[in-house]
């Protein structure tokens, strides 16, 4: 799998962590996980309005919402994620599709593979169990997008 | 040299004392300069594998469950040659004294504790409280990741046998305590993993026949402590019915948990022969033709066909 399928941030994301060793890209992930962006506070006091993707190790919630784009064009997508700070490698992960996929069309963030998140290379240093949770947090990303998409369109 | 042991008013109704440190004792000693010269290690082991570099204790090396001491192939530990090297590596001597302690009352630091225990490293202990008890007192973390000189670790092969039952051992045990530290939906069979934990892939729920239920948090305390040998007798003696001289097995999902209720059994109330099945319920709940029960009771050991 090649990154050219990506989102431009995403894809951009992917050659930094590959340009890494594997220590490196730990650190890289770690500076992720500071990176990610606290909830809105509109968002705070209601965790109902978040799912919790219950295949991470860590608690982790996350939500969408809709939002026309400045340029008054293809509607974007808005990410949340709500994981606590002792689950760095969840919060890192979840910074990982934060910046890379924020604010895109539903189009882009559906064309991202399933199995994106073994393009880090950081299978072996994570281990697979843990990269389970991180793929299903891209696939309820992805669910709730294709979700709202039909309704809109 | 071992490093001398802490005494105190809790630890000393223990069995076994001197395989805890308290916070307390361990500040002193690291004020003391007690990391100095290898004769004790510190070593910090997660369930995330980065909660380390986020901030440890002063001094501490990072030990990871999965990535050093599974073995990358077989569903296994790591075997002599790999652990010498490990332990080299951090700065650990066959001789040192080494407190070990983690996130979520020390599962994964029992866990680690554990697979010392199977190369027979003599003065392993754990620190009672852990990672969150260390953090709410307030006490000095750093992201200074420390470069140990290498400690001389000579290859020992591992002794399972005491310590380690395989699914053979179980079935030849039943009849004999059983302990499933699994939470209560895990233990009826409603699931198969933990709640809010990935399913790991087991075909069936329940648990194995005539275990008694003590779900591994009970034996710790609200600040991560393990519970005073009173309340471990009441838990254990009382509730689930363990009499003095009692050969026991304990497990869950992949035998992590339970090494902390091995531990509360074999060093704080003291029985001689406490083993951990690793292989827990990811291999029971697969295993074909092996007794399973459904529901709340414990059930009874079925006559099994030979």
């Amino acid at each position: 799998m090649s990154t050219n399928t990506l989102p431009a941030a995403l894809a951009e994301i992917v050659d930094d962590f590959q340009a890494l060793s594997e220590p490196e890209r730990l650190q890289l992930l770690l500076e992720f996980s500071r990176g990610l962006p606290d909830l809105p506070e509109r968002l705070l006091g209601h965790p109902e309005l978040l799912e919790q993707v219950v295949e991470c190790q860590s608690p982790l919630f996350l939500t969408i919402e809709q939002e026309r784009r400045d340029d008054g064009g293809a509607l974007g997508y808005r990410l949340f994620f709500k994981a606590p700070p002792e689950a760095p490698t969840t919060r890192g992960f979840a910074g990982v599709l934060h910046e890379g996929l924020d604010g895109l069309t539903a189009a882009e963030i559906l064309s991202v593979p399933d199995d994106m998140p073994e393009l880090l290379g950081l299978t072996r240093a994570i281990t697979p169990l843990r990269m389970r949770g991180m793929t299903a947090m891209l696939g309820r990303i992805k669910r709730k997008v294709a979700a709202a998409d039909r309704l809109h369109s | 040299m071992s490093y001398p042991v802490e005494q105190n008013e809790k630890f000393a109704k223990y069995a076994h004392p001197e395989r805890l440190a308290s916070t307390e004792w361990l500040a002193a000693a690291l004020e003391g300069g007690a990391l100095n010269d290898g004769k004790l290690v510190v070593v910090e082991s997660d369930e995330d594998v980065l909660l380390y570099e986020t901030g440890h204790i002063p001094g501490a090396v990072k030990i990871d469950w999965h990535t050093d001491l599974n073995d990358e192939v077989t569903r296994d530990y790591v075997d002599g040659p790999a652990f010498a090297a490990l332990a080299a590596a951090k700065g650990i001597s066959r001789d040192s004294t080494v407190v070990i302690y983690g996130d979520k009352s020390n599962w994964w630091a029992a866990y680690a504790l554990w697979v010392f225990t199977l190369f027979g490293h003599e003065d392993v202990r754990l620190l009672d409280g852990g990672r969150d008890k260390w953090i709410a007192e307030g006490r000095e973390l750093t992201t200074d990741i420390p470069q140990p000189a290498p400690g001389e670790y000579p290859v020992v092969e591992r002794n399972d046998a005491p310590i380690r039952a395989f699914k053979e051992d179980v079935l030849a045990h039943l009849g004999k305590p059983l302990i499933d530290v699994r939470s209560p939906e895990e233990y009826t069979g409603q699931r198969t993993h933990m709640p809010a934990y990935p399913e790991e892939g087991a075909l069936r729920g329940g648990h194995i026949p005539t275990a008694a239920s003590i779900p591994w948090a009970r034996a710790a305390a609200e600040d991560g402590s393990y519970r005073t040998r009173e309340e471990l007798e009441a838990l254990y003696l009382g509730e689930a019915g363990l009499q003095e001289g009692d050969e026991v097995v304990a497990y869950c999902r992949i035998g992590e948990r339970s090494s902390h209720t091995w531990f509360a059994l074999k060093y704080l109330l003291g029985f001689q022969n406490v083993r951990n099945y690793d292989g827990s319920w990811t291999e029971w709940g697969n295993a074909v033709r092996v007794p399973i029960v459904k529901g709340a009771e414990r059930g009874s050991v079925p006559a099994l066909a030979h």
